[in-house]
């Protein structure tokens, strides 16, 4: 078998980004609702928004860990794998995740500390402030790294010397004409995922009847948020599609398996798309709303991968079926929101035990509809890094073999495999555990309670 | 007009890169001796008296990396690939190291995995950075703006040789931090080891800054011949002076100085691998300015750096202070 180093290198990539940014769609919005629950105790000073926050905040711990460890390993990546890309670059990238570095995960690492131990060291009012910068950290750096994948989706502000890519204009960089989109429906895709596993949790409490009055808070409050919230993210996801069609039109015909371009374009449900004969199977259609939500017309023109040369189009099956499973999920969230207005209306929100179950089983909804979104925006950016401009086969490392690259691939999949599940049982453990236990005063906070309270007298490390 | 920006990136990225080498190595090297602990109690304390800065000492090696990229994207994507391996496993290990924070404390009772995971994640991460080091020294096969090398080409003898070396050097700084922070028997047991880990410091620098010079005749010449002889012997008579003090201090009861005189000795030794290698960025290819990244990015960013940078330090101060003195494991227990 011949190992292709580009080939692995992609899925490398794939493999390792896809699991890091599992954690930012939890932690972005867990830092968020941290910070809203110590405002709300700060402000009414009820008990109840302490133990939520405390219990909260001992999840986050272990998911932010997890976050930096898997995100410390992106940068390096630009570098080991994909070092042509980082030269050709640099130049307009690099102070993007720089300024990554500086402001969001300082932000983040410096109040970080104060957030998860601090909270008998520091007054009230400081660690409401350190609850706050964090969330602050965690949307700063969301920006930057966005602002960077969206300048190689739709590339502004700049010139080419010698296959260099140099700046010219940095605000066109930064708000580049996709990111405005891709910001705000990532950071709504944030609240969503996280606003699920909250819902998740509180049904869970709800149900052991241990710690009701804690589920149902968080029940109720995060169903009038995700109210606001999905139907928003579609319409947000609407938005940012006509923002593809725009300006990545390769991108969108592979999205919708469109071969041919036409008017009155019908929309494809389902199909299987043939690349090799540049047609589709089994096809499930509904006529004219393709080129209806597309375009917003009636007779909206539809792109087809036929307008494009061959060696330019993304491999179309995944993208059109990422794409179809994001939108899907979406859909089903906004079912489960509908479902919780019904029930409220019926004030039977905490009562319906179905109802408690089916936000169980919801919990990884927001994971994977993230997962999908990406894998539509980065399978369907192919076969370019920069859209356009640079290939995805002359941005890898020329010293990289193939078996080299197996191996760190290798290595990235058994470490990962291993991280992940672990971190998934702690997290879980903790919330059986539940918040009356976690908000029992320990001497270091955030979880982490020091020797004495686990440790039996036995052990003494003075030996008397 | 056009400012030249890349003495002032210089400064900075020599600046972060040394204070990630402090500030993570004398975690990494709590790691390292965490393994040497004898019970469960004194292991929870290690762990403790580092659980809250570690991760903010670890986002200087992201301020590192992506200064480099930013201010010398030439040197990073030669560099990078170049040392694919060790980068490698130094992530990996760092992956094991810093989840094991949070997944020793939920299962605590138990020795785990995680501790093993914890120390032995310690210990690779810093012979991976030290082999790093060593294959930096030694330079990379070149052809046009690439590393045409093969992955393997970072493994030598000297790369292992300083892997090794800076084992005993993060531990030298990780029992300086545990003497200021622990007391009684623990503080005792970190002394010793300290001792320990300086006899290799010294064997180790020594061997280095003789090994150096014979392998590279460029590194000679910068040191030996006339007149800098005689401005660079200061360097190695400040090096001699701060080891005699680093001894002294672990062998008295002074708390404080062991980390200190530590820290000198690694600034020290930074100078000498500065001073050889000036102002070489990939050494023998390219020098610093010619490595430098266009003049609007290094403008661009250095606004917010000069800006935050400040910001970022008093931060990190401030919650160095809020934590400040013994880790006590013993609250309520006595
Ligand atoms: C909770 C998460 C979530 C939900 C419910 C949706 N999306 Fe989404 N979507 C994402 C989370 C996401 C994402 C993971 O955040 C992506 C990946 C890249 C990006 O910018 O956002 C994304 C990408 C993405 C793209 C790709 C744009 C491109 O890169 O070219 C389009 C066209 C849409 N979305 C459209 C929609 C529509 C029409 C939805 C209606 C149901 C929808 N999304 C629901
Ligand atoms: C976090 C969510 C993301 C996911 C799930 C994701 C997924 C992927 C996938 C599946 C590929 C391989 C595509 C292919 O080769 O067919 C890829 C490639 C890549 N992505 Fe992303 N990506 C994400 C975010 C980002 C961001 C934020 C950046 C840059 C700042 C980025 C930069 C790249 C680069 C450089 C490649 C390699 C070259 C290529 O194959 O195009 N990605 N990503
Ligand atoms: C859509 C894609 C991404 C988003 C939204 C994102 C966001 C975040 C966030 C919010 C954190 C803080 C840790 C946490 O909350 O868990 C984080 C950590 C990190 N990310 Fe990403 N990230 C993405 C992809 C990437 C990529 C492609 C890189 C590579 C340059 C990267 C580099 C890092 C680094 C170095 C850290 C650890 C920094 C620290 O907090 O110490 N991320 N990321």
């Amino acid at each position: 078998m011949h190992l292709d180093p580009l080939v692995l290198s992609r899925l490398q990539f794939a493999w390792v980004v896809a699991f890091h940014i599992l954690l930012p769609a939890f932690t972005v919005g867990l830092a968020s609702y941290i910070a809203v629950l110590e405002g709300m105790h700060f402000v009414t000073k009820k008990e109840i928004y302490f133990r939520i926050s405390v219990f909260w905040t001992k999840i986050f711990a272990i998911s932010f860990g997890m976050g930096v460890v898997s995100g410390i390993v992106m940068p390096f990546q630009f570098g080991t794998n994909w070092s042509r890309y980082a030269d050709a670059t640099a130049n307009i990238l690099s102070p993007l995740l720089g300024y990554e570095g500086l402001t969001a995960f300082f932000l983040e690492a410096s109040f970080l500390g104060v957030l998860l131990f601090g909270r008998h060291l520091v007054p009230r009012w400081a660690h409401f402030v350190a609850a706050l910068m964090v969330a602050l950290g965690t949307l700063l750096s969301t920006f930057w790294i966005l602002s960077a994948n969206s300048w190689m989706q739709t590339p502004a502000g700049f010139k080419m010397v010698d296959g260099r890519f140099f700046p010219t204009d940095w605000l066109a960089i930064i708000f580049n004409p996709s990111f405005p989109y891709r910001f705000s429906h990532n950071v709504t895709g944030f609240y969503i995922t996280t606003g699920f596993v909250v819902i998740a949790v509180g049904a869970y409490l709800i149900r052991q009847k241990k710690f009701t009055e804690e589920g149902r808070v968080m029940f109720s409050m995060t169903f009038w948020l995700l109210s606001v919230l999905v139907p928003l993210q579609i319409v947000l996801g609407d938005m940012h599609g006509l923002n593809t069609f725009k300006y990545q039109p390769a991108k969108l015909a592979a999205i919708e398996a469109h071969w041919s371009p036409e008017r009155r374009a019908p929309l494809t449900l389902f199909a299987i798309p043939d690349q090799k004969d540049e047609t589709n199977h089994d096809v499930i259609e509904v006529p004219l709303l393709g080129s209806i939500i597309l375009t917003h017309d009636l007779n909206g023109e539809v792109p087809g991968l036929k307008q494009f040369p061959a060696d330019q189009r993304a491999p179309v099956a995944i993208p059109f079926f990422s794409f179809r499973i994001m939108v899907g999920l979406g859909f089903l969230m906004l079912g489960v929101i509908m479902l919780s207005w019904w029930l409220r209306l019926r004030h039977r929100l905490f009562e319906a035990h179905w109802f408690l179950r089916l936000c169980q089983w919801f919990a990884p909804i927001g994971f994977i509809t993230v997962i999908a979104g990406w894998v539509t925006t980065e399978v369907g950016r192919q076969p370019w890094t920069v859209y356009g401009l640079l290939r995805t086969a002359n941005s890898v490392s020329p010293s990289l073999t193939g078996f080299d690259v197996i191996l760190s691939l290798i290595g990235y999949m058994l470490v990962y495999i291993i991280i992940f599940p672990v971190g998934i049982i702690l997290m879980a453990r903790v919330v059986r555990k539940g918040p009356l236990e976690a908000a029992k005063r320990e001497p270091i906070e955030g979880g982490q309670p020091r020797a004495p309270v686990i440790t039996p007298p036995e052990y003494n490390p003075h030996g008397h | 007009m056009v400012i030249d920006f890349v003495p002032l990136w210089t400064l900075i990225l020599g600046a972060a890169v040394f204070f990630y080498v402090l500030l993570d190595g004398f975690d990494l090297g709590v790691g390292i001796l965490y393994g040497f602990a004898p019970d469960r109690a004194s292991r929870s304390l290690i762990m403790n008296s580092i659980s809250p800065v570690w991760d903010g000492n670890e986002t200087w090696l992201i301020l590192g990396s992506v200064g480099l990229f930013a201010a010398f994207p030439l040197a990073f994507a030669i560099i990078i690939p170049a040392v694919y391996f060790p980068i490698l496993i130094m992530l990996l290990a760092l992956i094991f190291r810093g989840v094991a924070f949070e997944f020793h404390f939920r299962d605590a009772p138990h020795v785990t995995v995680w501790d093993r995971a914890f120390s032995i994640g310690s210990g690779v991460a810093t012979f991976a950075q030290g082999i790093v080091l060593g294959a930096f020294i030694q330079g990379f096969n070149v052809a046009g703006r690439k590393f045409i090398g093969s992955s393997f080409d970072c493994f030598t003898p000297f790369s292992l040789f300083t892997g090794l070396a800076l084992v005993f050097g993060y531990g030298l700084l990780g029992a300086g931090w545990l003497i200021l922070k622990t007391e009684g028997e623990l503080q005792k047991r970190s002394r010793q080891q300290g001792r320990i880990c300086f006899i290799g410091v010294v064997i180790a620098v020594g061997i280095v800054s003789l090994w150096t010079p014979l392998m590279d005749h460029d590194i000679a010449r910068r040191w030996f011949s006339l007149p800098n002889i005689f401005y660079l012997t200061p360097v190695p008579i400040i090096t001699l002076l701060l080891a005699f003090f680093e001894w002294r201090s672990l062998n008295n009861q002074s708390e404080v100085a062991p980390f200190i005189w530590a820290i000198g000795l690694f600034l020290m030794s930074y100078l000498g691998i500065a001073i050889s290698l000036f102002p070489m960025i990939v050494p023998h290819h390219f020098t610093l300015w010619e490595a430098a990244s266009a003049p609007e990015t290094q403008a661009f960013l250095i606004v917010g750096t000069l800006f935050l940078l400040p910001i970022i330090l008093m931060y990190s101060a401030w919650s160095y202070w809020v934590f400040r003195g013994k880790v006590q494991s013993d609250v309520g227990y006595h």
